[in-house]
């Protein structure tokens, strides 16, 4: 099964639909409560990052029986440096984005946390892909 | 404890009714939404003065019956429009968070 679903830069009001939509889709499919808190935790605030950071993107997800694997690749700025992003507490988020919330520096440690691999592609002023796969128990 | 339980409880103002009969777990006090997504479990009602759309998107994902704004905090309209659709029920406190969580603790624990 597959879902595209695309990002605009800054449009926070929309920002979940993606997640929303796949966490419909695998409990249809009857997926452990356990991998969908996984997926949708990580594919949000890979959604999030996008919107927060880049300047557009797209949101691919490809469901089958062992694994889900999304894979958000965006027209941005790039990351300059990974470790850095890396580290819990580390953020470059606007004034505006961490009065709504964000910010903190959790996003990408969340998405290793909830993810089994996490590849993530980068070039400065090129853009970024970050793909997550969750395998389902 | 249901969410509606809570509501008779603590004295809140319910702005869209969902989930009153859902079975509270517990209750998760941040206004960091990352930390929510990451820490929060589900069934813990979500103590928060943040007041955006973004919250119920949270709240549903992470199967969070009840949010709690507080401090009187008004949300945003299509906060609510959004609560309505996700069935996410949103709670107002006059009270701080400090308030609110030292009361939820004293009926949940």
């Amino acid at each position: 099964m597959h879902y595209t679903f695309d990002i605009e830069r800054g449009n926070f009001a929309d920002a979940g639909q993606a997640s929303s939509s796949v966490k419909r889709a695998l409990k249809h499919l009857g997926v452990d409560p356990v991998s969908i808190k996984r997926t949708v935790v990580a594919l949000f605030e890979a959604e999030i990052n996008a919107i927060a950071h880049a300047y557009g993107g797209r949101i691919d997800v490809d469901i089958d029986d062992g694994k889900i694997v999304m894979v958000v690749a965006d027209q941005g700025p790039g990351i300059p440096n990974i470790d850095l992003a890396m580290q819990e507490g580390w953020s470059t988020a606007s004034p505006q984005v961490r009065e709504m919330g964000y910010g903190a520096g959790m996003g990408l440690p969340n998405i290793k946390k909830n993810t089994d691999e996490l590849k993530i592609e980068t070039e400065v002023g090129v853009g970024t892909t970050v793909t997550m796969t969750v395998y389902l128990a | 404890m249901t969410v509606k339980d809570i509501i008779e409880k603590l004295n809140l103002e319910c702005l869209n009714e969902a989930n009153l009969d859902t079975e509270v777990t517990g209750a998760y006090a941040s206004d960091l939404l990352s930390d929510v997504m990451g820490n929060a479990r589900s069934g813990q009602v979500w103590i928060t003065m943040q007041t955006h759309k973004n919250v119920t998107a949270i709240a549903s994902l992470r199967d969070l019956p009840a949010v709690i704004i507080v401090r009187g905090g008004v949300p945003d309209e299509d906060m609510l429009e959004h609560a309505k659709d996700e069935d996410v029920c949103i709670l107002v406190s006059q009270e701080a968070t400090f308030q609110v969580c030292g009361k939820l603790y004293e009926i949940l624990k």
